[in-house]
């Protein structure tokens, strides 16, 4: 009965998930005739820096997206029930909007001519150079993805024992103690989804560095897009990327997870 | 709560600023709207267009976005339903962005398509790599309004495979109230007096071109160190660009954003309609030429219906509708000689014979080495930075990851022993 029920998603995951990752490292390890080569992850190497700088801005972006959503998540699972669903509403309604178009209006906030240097020049300050920069790219990444990180941090926050809190106070807790020994601890499992929602996305992004990044500053998903729909078509090249990428991500996911079980020990 | 009100009225004060300029938009179109009369279409054989009534054949047309007067506006020909109405032949339409998308999507080989309107360069990649079905010339009576100069292209020598759609040339979109230099040419691009307000094509073949065009290379070249030195070049003009944009030219060079950037001749007329400041300039030292045309490829399912409606497109008042509604130049003489003669003369959208003859260029497919080359240079080129402080990021990273590993496994080791006693 059980396995009746899951065939339907087990179906699923094997046309749509299974196969075409196995067709991606095919394609990684092939030339365009389909013979065994090693040639295209080779190449993947010439592109360090623009690995470098994804990894980076997606970390920035990230840090960012926590330091924002904690304390905002903290303050949410406090509050009064009936102003909670208005304020996650709040935090949901960018998101009811195209990407690209958020993305885009972002192009005509932080122009030259654009609100906020009009804003800054009628104080005399300015225009400050603000778009087509790294940190532009860093903000539409963080403009985009925050809500992934709310949400989850909220839920955890939320079905947090009252009790447990209480119990540290009473144990001669003072608040930050709480905050640093007991709270952050069991959100583990929050900030660690959190941090895959936002980081996963954010480095493999590539429409927001090409709006708000001026097109110099390229990111892997820019990269990957060149291959397919570039000047030279070269889709085996851009599977090996993808497939670096992918175990980046896997690879930082690992690191990551390590904190989040050595936590879990310390509270057992 | 206060504070979340004052960012509403925030957002609410800027979405009243966003949406007033959206009206004046819509202003400044009905008033140009008004001098236009509403389009006709007479066509010159209709039992030629009646073959296939009561058939229910559709065909499936895939064209670049914007790209055919759609009665979107009013006053404006609707081409495909203007079409069906004629013919009976149902028109699924569709569009994409790039020449490379269509490739991709034809060499995925998930989709057919009856009639398709690549670019020179990319037909004659299609033609060598067998993409593209011939067409029958003496099933379309309208290609004879083709003017002479476009037929038998060096892209598909003998005009085997298509049948020219639209043309023009690339040149520079300036504002003339900053800009107020005489004989402007490729070279303003890289002057670091307008450095931080030039903008310059996002996509390598038009990008090298104009590089290959000051060094005083053939625009077709396929020669590595040409190649390379273009990207120097290239590479030297990214310190004044403020961006690398496509179509993001229109919001940017008419929000003042920008100063100047290289564009389409159909673009910039098209921008220049709407903001008197721009006025556009085609370099003397020559530029590219580039032409769309339409092409049917392998694997349509019905052949006469396309090349019907490639003669649908010839009728000189449906080509005379294509031109006026996306401002591009157009191929057919019948149409050309309906044109005012302001847009004749003003020598944007038809510079003279003398100067396409001896200056322009048509961009022809390159090798696979040549295109994978301009591509790793062009890549090459964008990442590029001047400042490298990245350099210390990558081993930073790694070591942070390596500690942080290692750090986690001593506690727990130190706390499996604790554990045990």
């Amino acid at each position: 009965m059980k396995k009746l029920i899951s065939a339907p998603y087990l179906l699923w995951m094997a046309v749509f998930i299974i196969i075409p990752l196995i067709m991606v490292a095919y394609f990684a390890f092939t030339t365009t005739d389909g013979a065994f080569t090693l040639d295209n992850l080779a190449a993947v190497s010439q592109y360090s820096n623009i690995f470098i700088r994804s990894i980076w801005l997606a970390a920035i972006a990230t840090v960012i997206c926590l330091i924002i959503s904690y304390p905002l998540a903290l303050i949410l699972a406090r509050i009064d029930k009936s102003y909670q669903s208005t304020v996650l509403m709040i935090v949901m309604l960018p998101m009811w909007m195209n990407f690209l178009l958020r993305t885009y209006a972002w192009m005509t906030l932080l122009g030259n001519n654009g609100l906020i240097n009009a804003f800054f020049g009628l104080f005399g300050l300015g225009p400050f150079k603000m778009l087509n920069t790294q940190g532009a790219v860093v903000l539409g990444m963080v403009y985009n993805y925050l809500p992934f990180m709310i949400l989850p941090l909220y839920n955890v926050l939320a079905k947090l024992d009252k009790s447990v809190i209480e119990a540290a106070q009473d144990l001669g807790c003072n608040n930050t103690k709480t905050l640093i020994k007991v709270i952050v601890p069991l959100s583990m499992p929050g900030i660690m989804s959190g941090i895959t929602m936002v980081f996963v996305p954010a480095i493999s992004t590539f429409i927001i560095s090409r709006m708000l990044g001026g097109g110099s500053n390229l990111l892997i998903g820019d990269l990957i897009e060149m291959q397919f729909l570039g000047n030279s078509y070269n889709p085996n090249l851009g599977a090996a990327i993808s497939l670096v990428l992918m175990v980046i991500i896997l690879l930082i996911m690992t690191i990551l997870n390590q904190f989040d079980e050595d936590d879990d020990r310390v509270l057992m | 709560m206060k504070k979340f009100l004052l960012a509403l009225t925030a957002l609410s004060v800027a979405l009243m600023c966003g949406c007033s300029h959206i009206e004046e938009y819509e202003e400044d179109i009905e008033t140009t709207e008004d001098e236009v009369e509403i389009q006709t279409v007479n066509v010159s054989n209709k039992d030629y267009y009646s073959r296939f009534k009561g058939q229910d054949i559709s065909i499936n047309v895939y064209n670049w976005g914007e790209y055919i007067p759609d009665g979107s506006e009013e006053g404006i020909l609707n081409v495909n339903e203007e079409f069906t109405k004629l013919t009976g032949i149902k028109v699924n339409y569709s569009t994409y962005a790039t020449n490379e998308e269509l490739y991709a999507k034809l060499k995925g080989g998930a989709s057919t398509y009856d009639i398709i309107i690549p670019s020179d360069y990319m037909i004659s990649r299609m033609i060598k790599e067998n993409m593209l079905e011939p067409i029958d010339m003496s099933e379309i009576p309208n290609f004879s309004n083709i003017m002479e100069k476009f037929r038998d292209p060096e892209y598909d020598p003998g005009s085997k495979y298509s049948v020219p759609y639209t043309w023009g040339t690339v040149g520079i979109i300036y504002d003339k109230t900053v800009v107020d230099e005489e004989d402007i040419g490729w070279d303003i691009l890289w002057d670091e007096d307008y450095a931080g307000s030039i903008l310059m094509f996002d996509n390598p073949r038009d990008a090298f071109a104009i590089a290959e065009n000051l060094l005083g290379y053939s625009l077709n070249t396929e020669d590595s160190e040409e190649l390379r030195k273009a990207a120097e070049k290239l590479k030297e003009q990214k310190k004044v660009i403020q961006a690398y944009v496509m179509d993001e030219i229109f919001d940017k060079m008419g929000a003042g954003e920008a100063i100047i950037a290289p564009y389409y001749a159909g673009d910039a007329v098209m921008l220049m309609d709407e903001f008197e400041d721009l006025d556009f300039v085609i370099p003397e030292s020559g530029t590219n030429l580039f032409i769309d045309a339409v092409c049917i490829p392998k694997g349509c399912r019905n052949k006469e219906a396309a090349e019907m409606y490639i003669n649908f497109l010839c009728e000189p008042d449906v080509a005379y509708a294509v031109a006026d509604y996306i401002g591009y130049s157009t191929p057919n003489q019948a149409t050309f000689e309906m044109l005012d003669d302001e847009v004749k003369e003003d020598g944007i959208s038809y510079p003279d014979d003398d100067f396409i003859e001896e200056k322009t260029t048509v961009f022809c497919n390159l090798s696979d080495e040549a295109n994978l080359e301009m591509q790793t240079l062009w890549t090459e080129m964008k990442s590029s930075e001047e400042q490298t402080p990245n350099r210390v990021i990558v081993p930073a990273f790694m070591a942070i990851c390596v500690i942080a590993s290692l750090v986690i496994l001593i506690r727990r080791y130190i706390k499996k022993k604790k554990d045990i006693f």
